[in-house]
């Protein structure tokens, strides 16, 4: 039969594709490089993981697929592709005894054989894994028998464990900061990974929490809260979020605040290059230029070193770098700004290397250092108070976003901002309509450096010295997909963008040159997931999805509020 | 009163003449078509007007006040507005908002009063989108205006693009082609609108229409392009008689079937 034929071809199909991905896993080497980080201490590895996750998620897939679900067949394909997983790896522990794969592939070591048939001797060891993968598939498809309310308890409470357990290096960092409050959390971990008994007590504490959420919320749906309770309960969240956030850095420590520095510079600069990009419509290539320039002004304002000038502080070279970054902004779109969509990115590009190119040139040595950067850039200070450490200028940054932020928003719902918009959408008849082309363009453009440049000042703050290194082109692009990942044109997309794209690389630190490989695959996959962006504008999110259908009529017409009800309360 | 005036305009592209020296007065209120057959630079005539094309040769004065060369934004301020033949609006934004975008000239609120709401830009926003709620009302789209202009059903699209370019306020609107693609009723309801248009609001019309039907009923004066030439001007009777004008459109030797003119589409 027809249905039946297909779903052995599905079988073969998900087994294959699990058992390669898991081989290819094995030779490019992570699995023995994280054979000795331990999720679980004792009872599983990260290695481990990547053996068994993708033989699991494949059979957790290819059940799902299944016309009718009965044990029988659930366990049976779900075993099955588990099966065929292993059989792949089984037959690269195989191969290697014959020929010697190492000269090819490096990583396909006697550690790894040893690893995958579990120190075992060979025949033995085979057996063991395809009977484990087996037993993996199983337990994939098994997954899909349990009702939705334990799987989803039993699936967060699994993801958290995997997360506690393989970051545990990161959170032992925050956690020896909280004094005595640290013995109560001392004991969930291990020296490598979670303790066995911390893994439990994690496990049942988020299952079980999970699974009373679930069956809490549908009686709270129910319930009507007055106006002013809802009002009390918003502001209430608002407040906790604002003090959170201002807590942030003395609860995290110091590798923490760093992190959140640079997503914070990064942040500051994607409102800008939003404006540019997303409001507008004008891609730019170059935007790294105003950052650089925002960077060596303060620099060459207020280092202590000879080559500087005037030497002023902090504060009051602040406005000279941005004014600096908004002129440049306006004399490079002057020319630039007449160019349209590919052709306007080549050129901005071009601007950003020249910028690089001249601070590196030893025309401007005697001022800006050559390759040699400026060291001795000031600090920001308020009377005494030195925002010297990583978790101090968090601060002078969060007070850069807010400005930030608060003026992209009120921007956005201006006429200004649907002038962008209108240009954006037809250039031509935007003009027709009155808009002023280059004048428009222009603010935008000027806006986008100011935030820039205000953002290279920060950096080189935080870096207390300025190189031409630092001002590469890779800059320009991650902050434009940290743009896209967050959803073009979406002020809080600027946000997670920035956390996903900026944070994500500097948390993944512990899987070494893996982290890329991680790193790449999770933004194909969210791509491909979410093409509109995490956090999307309403407005995008219909371009992309024609169907309007999919959106419920109420969030619609909020999203796409008549533009004067903002401002007019 | 003379409202646009051209002298001896003549537009190129390469060799191509698309508009050829066209001498051409049109009189405050009047309702006035430019017809011709395909390809006879009746839109291109009209980009010359609204400063997307500048003429190589002549002078467009508006008002007593020569507008050759101005870029489009400027001669919308000056008071000309105009439709386009494929519609063409904002399709992501709102119908409101492409209203409101329509309203540009009249909006005098900056950077900073955007960012930080003083008064003044405030009132401003708020009668703007009053405005537009009440132009969206008269040309009959009462509560669409949250409706993305993508999402609006054809006819609605093309009255939308109207009220989007009365929303500058102007004196004289230029309309390419509005009955394209409308059944009879639709067509009979545009050109009602469209003296409406002149005799409640004042404002001039001048329109490309290749409905003759249309053209003969709405119009007062008639232009004739063909090959970027003038060849005839008149009221509708005169066009009627013309034998250039059927020679244009129907072929030398058809001059004789003179008749059939009117219901040549």
């Amino acid at each position: 039969m027809k249905s039946e034929s297909t779903s052995w071809v599905k079988i073969v199909q998900n087994g294959l594709l699990g058992g390669f991905i898991a081989l290819l896993l094995c030779t490019i080497g992570m699995v023995v490089t994280f054979d000795q980080l331990y999720v679980i201490s004792g009872v599983i590895t990260s290695g481990q993981l990547f053996v068994l996750f993708p033989i699991l998620f494949e059979s957790y897939l290819t059940v799902r697929r299944l016309p009718q679900k009965n044990n029988l067949n659930v366990l049976s394909t779900g075993g099955l592709v588990g099966l065929l997983g292993g059989v792949v790896l089984a037959i690269l522990v195989l191969l290697g005894q014959v020929i010697n794969l190492q000269n090819v592939l490096v990583n396909v070591s006697p550690d790894l054989f040893a690893l995958l048939t579990f120190r075992l001797p060979l025949a033995s060891g085979i057996l063991i894994l395809i009977i484990i993968s087996g037993v993996s598939g199983m337990i994939g498809g098994a997954i899909l028998l349990l009702p939705t309310r334990i799987r989803t308890a039993l699936t967060q409470a699994i993801l958290f464990i995997v997360i506690l357990g393989t970051f545990r290096d990161l959170i032992y960092t925050v956690i020896i900061r909280w004094g005595f409050l640290q013995y109560a959390f001392l004991w969930l971990f291990a020296q490598s990974g979670l303790s066995i008994i911390g893994a439990i007590v994690i496990f049942v504490i988020v299952g079980g929490l999970s699974y009373w959420r679930a069956g809490k919320e549908k009686i709270i749906t129910n319930v009507i809260r007055s106006p002013k309770q809802q009002r009390m309960y918003r502001w209430g969240s608002w407040g906790f979020i604002a003090i959170m956030i201002l807590l942030l850095p003395i609860i995290l420590g110091p590798y923490f605040s760093e992190i959140l520095d640079n997503v914070g510079i990064y942040v500051l600069m994607g409102l800008g290059l939003n404006i540019v990009v997303g409001f507008a419509g004008l891609l730019d290539l170059g935007y790294v230029a105003f950052y650089a320039i925002g960077a060596y002004t303060l620099g060459v304002f207020t280092t202590t070193e000879a080559v500087g000038l005037l030497h002023l502080s902090f504060w009051s070279a602040v406005p000279l770098a941005i004014i600096v970054a908004v002129f440049a902004g306006v004399v490079l779109g002057l020319p630039v700004l007449r160019m349209r969509g590919d052709y306007l990115a080549i050129v901005t590009l071009g601007f950003g290397e020249i910028i690089r190119i001249l601070v590196l040139s030893d025309w401007w040595q005697p001022l800006l250092g050559g390759p040699g950067g400026i060291v001795h850039i000031a600090q920001p200070t308020i009377a005494n108070f030195v925002f010297g450490d990583q978790q101090r200028l968090y601060y002078v940054i969060l007070v850069g976003i807010i400005i930030a932020g608060f003026i992209a928003i009120r921007l956005k719902d201006s006429h200004l901002g649907r002038s962008w918009m209108a240009l954006r959408e037809d250039e031509d008849v935007a003009q027709a309509m009155g808009i002023n082309k280059v004048a428009t363009k222009l603010l935008a453009f000027a806006m986008g450096a100011l935030f820039s440049g205000l953002g290279g000042a920060l950096f080189a703050t935080k870096i207390g010295s300025v190189y031409p290194q630092s001002f590469s082109f890779i800059v320009s692009i991650n902050i434009l997909s940290l743009i896209i990942i967050g959803g073009m044109g979406s002020i809080p997309g600027v946000f997670i963008g920035g956390l996903a794209l900026v944070g994500l690389p500097l948390l993944l630190t512990q899987f070494t040159d893996f982290r890329y490989l991680i790193y790449g695959a999770a933004l194909v996959f969210m791509m491909l997931v979410k093409p509109e962006g995490l956090s999307p504008e309403a407005r995008r999110r219909l371009e992309l999805h024609e169907e309007i259908a999919e959106i419920p009529q109420e969030e619609l017409t909020t999203a796409l509020k008549t533009p004067g009800e903002l401002g007019g309360k | 009163m003379v409202i646009l005036e051209s002298k001896k305009v003549t537009k190129r592209f390469g060799g191509l003449e698309a508009v050829s020296k066209v001498d051409f007065e049109l009189p405050e209120h009047a309702i006035y078509s430019i017809i011709g057959p395909n390809g006879a630079g009746k839109t291109t005539f009209f980009n010359c007007v609204t400063g997307f094309y500048t003429p190589e040769e002549g002078v467009i004065i508006l008002n007593n006040r020569n507008i050759t060369g101005l870029s489009p934004d400027r001669v919308t301020h000056l008071g000309v507005s105009r439709t386009y033949q494929n519609i063409r609006l904002f399709k992501n934004m709102t119908a409101v908002e492409n209203i409101l975008v329509g309203m540009q000239p009249h909006l005098k609120s900056g950077v900073i009063g955007a960012i930080f709401r003083d008064p003044r830009t405030l009132r401003e926003e708020k009668e703007a989108v009053e405005e537009a709620n009440r132009l969206l009302v008269y040309i009959n789209l009462t509560g669409m205006g949250d409706l993305m202009a993508k999402n609006l059903p054809y006819g609605q699209q093309r009255r939308l693009e109207l009220g989007r370019a009365l929303a500058s306020k102007p004196k004289l609107l230029l309309l390419d082609e509005p009955t394209a693609g409308m059944n009879p009723r639709e067509t009979q309801d545009m050109v009602n609108f469209i003296r409406r248009l002149r005799d409640d609001l004042g404002i001039t019309i001048l329109l490309i229409e290749h409905q003759m039907r249309v053209v003969m009923s709405i119009s007062e004066q008639i232009t004739v392009l063909d090959f970027g030439v003038k060849i005839a001007e008149g009221t509708p009777k005169e066009i009627q008689k013309d034998p250039r004008v059927v020679e244009a459109y129907l072929g030398r030797g058809a001059a004789s079937g003179l008749g059939q003119v009117q219901t040549a589409d």
